[in-house]
């Protein structure tokens, strides 16, 4: 194709694509005007006028909008970030686990990354909840003196109570992604070449020195795409909270819409939310690997 | 003369029949360099590398440097053996993300639990002996193939090893950085350090070594003086072989 066609057609996809756009809007415009709202966000001062079961700052029903969906997001950011420290722990002690010389290990950690991987989020959230933690028994089905209480009111750690709600999405969130993590781990391990584990084992240095000291640091470069697509994965899939009644930013968005009808202003808000939530995780990431790559090799 | 190593009857089978090591027996005294030859697939590898327990056997007896092991010894005689046996690989095996330096240092540190000051000093010492010192504070990813080598063995002396083994250890190399390698080896030798080398330099071999272990299909065929072994091997098997390498 010459080089003025080759423009031409791509010219020609520009204005197609502008003209899809122009007809997505215009549909918009129609149909804000219709149902008499118009598009605006002065709404977000009113007060919501429903009430949260959980709320780590305070807030009454009589609290604005715009604080209502705060709350929510720090709700939300509450079980992303605690997801996001406990799947890496369990995800990294699976993934060694999955590829040491104990074959048990191996055989039960390969089983355990099987069943996670192979049922869908939703089902598990429902299960921690309904199965896990509303069935318990009622004060302490696993206690350790003071310290330690789970039961149908959900875990108490150290006097910090977690609502049975929250329990079950940090459960249901960890353990998923730390299947996903675990294959990650097991994947970077694997990718160092055979020979160094060789060449550490002919020093006479030992299984467990070596692999944190000559294995591991070459591994780190390969874990982090992996890690970084995981905990993006993580950080959406929290929004499954709805299913279970905690209260995180798309439950309380949802509710807003029921009671406004503002679904345009309110969608606008939830993807600007986590498309700046994702692009921070992966700028964290960027910045981890860029130190990595700095350290060596 | 103390032998340093003895092999009885070492057996190994791969899968179903297959024998990578067939009744091998041999001795190697204290100060003497072994050279091992055979086609490629012959068991050379297998036999240099179980002697420092990188393979397993499932029947015979070995005796390194006075420490026994048979098929179901324990990790912990092997790790003996292991910290007075040194082994220089055909790809080096660096450790890309240390330094040359730290690759030299790190086991001793680790395994001897010696000061840094220390080993960095006679790590240094094995850097000059090499002719390499002034790559010290490189990465191993810097420095040509024949230097990493010599890394390489700088690093497997570092232990002060009494047994030193070598696995093809110029067959990753340029033609024209082989030398370097075999002179370093050569110098070695020539102080009186007991070696295992499997190579298919002949004229290392000839120069160098004090005896010829001839292996094909996993059993030796011949163990001669390289005069004998190069101008008038016993076995047809041999001399075809060093027909075809020639």
């Amino acid at each position: 194709m010459s080089k003025n066609k080759k423009k031409f057609f791509q010219i020609l996809l520009v204005f197609a694509f502008l003209g899809f756009l122009g007809i997505l809007i215009n549909n918009l415009i129609i149909n804000l005007a219709r149902t008499g709202l118009g598009f605006n966000f002065n709404w977000l001062t009113k007060p919501a006028s429903f009430s949260l079961a959980e709320h780590p700052l305070p807030y009454s029903p009589s609290d604005s909008y715009a604080w209502a969906l705060f709350i929510g997001w720090m709700n939300s950011l509450k079980v992303i970030i605690s997801s996001l420290v406990l799947a890496t722990c369990i995800g990294t002690l699976i993934g060694f686990l999955r590829v040491g010389k104990n074959s048990f290990f191996s055989i039960i950690t390969a089983g355990y990354i099987t069943v996670i991987r192979q049922t869908p989020l939703l089902i598990q959230l429902m299960c921690w909840y309904f199965v896990g933690f509303l069935n318990m028994r009622n004060n302490s089905f696993l206690s350790i003196s003071n310290i330690f209480n789970i039961s149908n009111k959900g875990i108490e750690l150290f006097g910090l109570n977690l609502s049975p709600e929250f329990s079950a999405l940090l459960f249901g969130l960890s353990i998923f992604s730390s299947a996903f993590i675990a294959e990650v781990i097991r994947g970077g391990i694997q990718s160092v070449p055979l020979g160094q584990w060789e060449a550490f084992r002919s020093l006479g240095i030992s299984e467990k020195q070596g692999f944190f000291k000559i294995i591991i640091p070459q591994a780190l470069p390969a874990f982090i795409p992996g890690l970084t697509s995981q905990y993006l994965n993580l950080a959406k899939n929290s929004t499954l909270a709805i299913a279970i009644g905690y209260s995180d930013i798309y439950a309380i968005n949802d509710t807003i819409i029921n009671q406004t009808g503002r679904a345009v202003e309110c969608f606008i808000i939830l993807l600007c939310s986590f498309l700046i939530l994702n692009l921070l995780i992966t700028k964290v990431m960027g910045i981890i690997d860029k130190s990595i790559m700095k350290s060596g090799i | 003369m103390k032998p340093i190593l003895t092999a009885k009857n070492l057996t190994k089978s791969y899968a179903k029949g297959i024998l990578a090591l067939n009744k091998v027996s041999f001795t190697l005294d204290q100060g003497k360099v072994l050279v091992v030859m055979g086609p490629s697939g012959s068991g050379k590898s297998t036999l240099i590398r179980t002697i420092n327990g990188l393979e397993t056997f499932d029947e015979g007896e070995l005796n390194v440097l006075g420490i026994k092991i048979s098929a179901d010894s324990d990790e912990r005689k092997i790790q003996r053996i292991r910290r007075r046996v040194g082994m220089v690989f055909q790809q080096f095996n660096l450790f890309p993300h240390l330094s040359i330096l730290e690759n030299i240092t790190l086991a001793p540190i680790q395994v001897q639990k010696r000061n840094k000051k220390e080993a960095e000093e006679y790590g240094m010492k094995l850097l000059c002996q090499m002719g390499i010192e002034s790559h010290a504070k490189k990465y191993p990813g810097q420095l040509s193939g024949g230097e990493q080598q010599r890394v390489a063995i700088a690093r497997s002396l570092a232990l002060k090893p009494e047994l030193l083994l070598f696995d093809e250890p110029t067959s990753a190399l340029d033609p024209e950085r082989i030398n370097e390698v075999l002179d370093a080896m050569r110098r070695l030798a020539d102080q009186g350090m007991t070696m295992i080398v499997v190579t298919h330099e002949i004229k290392f071999a000839m120069e160098v070594s004090d005896q010829v272990l001839f292996i094909d299909s996993g059993k030796i065929l011949e163990i001669s003086s390289p005069e004998v072994f190069f101008s008038n091997a016993s076995h047809e098997r041999s001399r075809k072989f060093l027909n075809q390498i020639n």
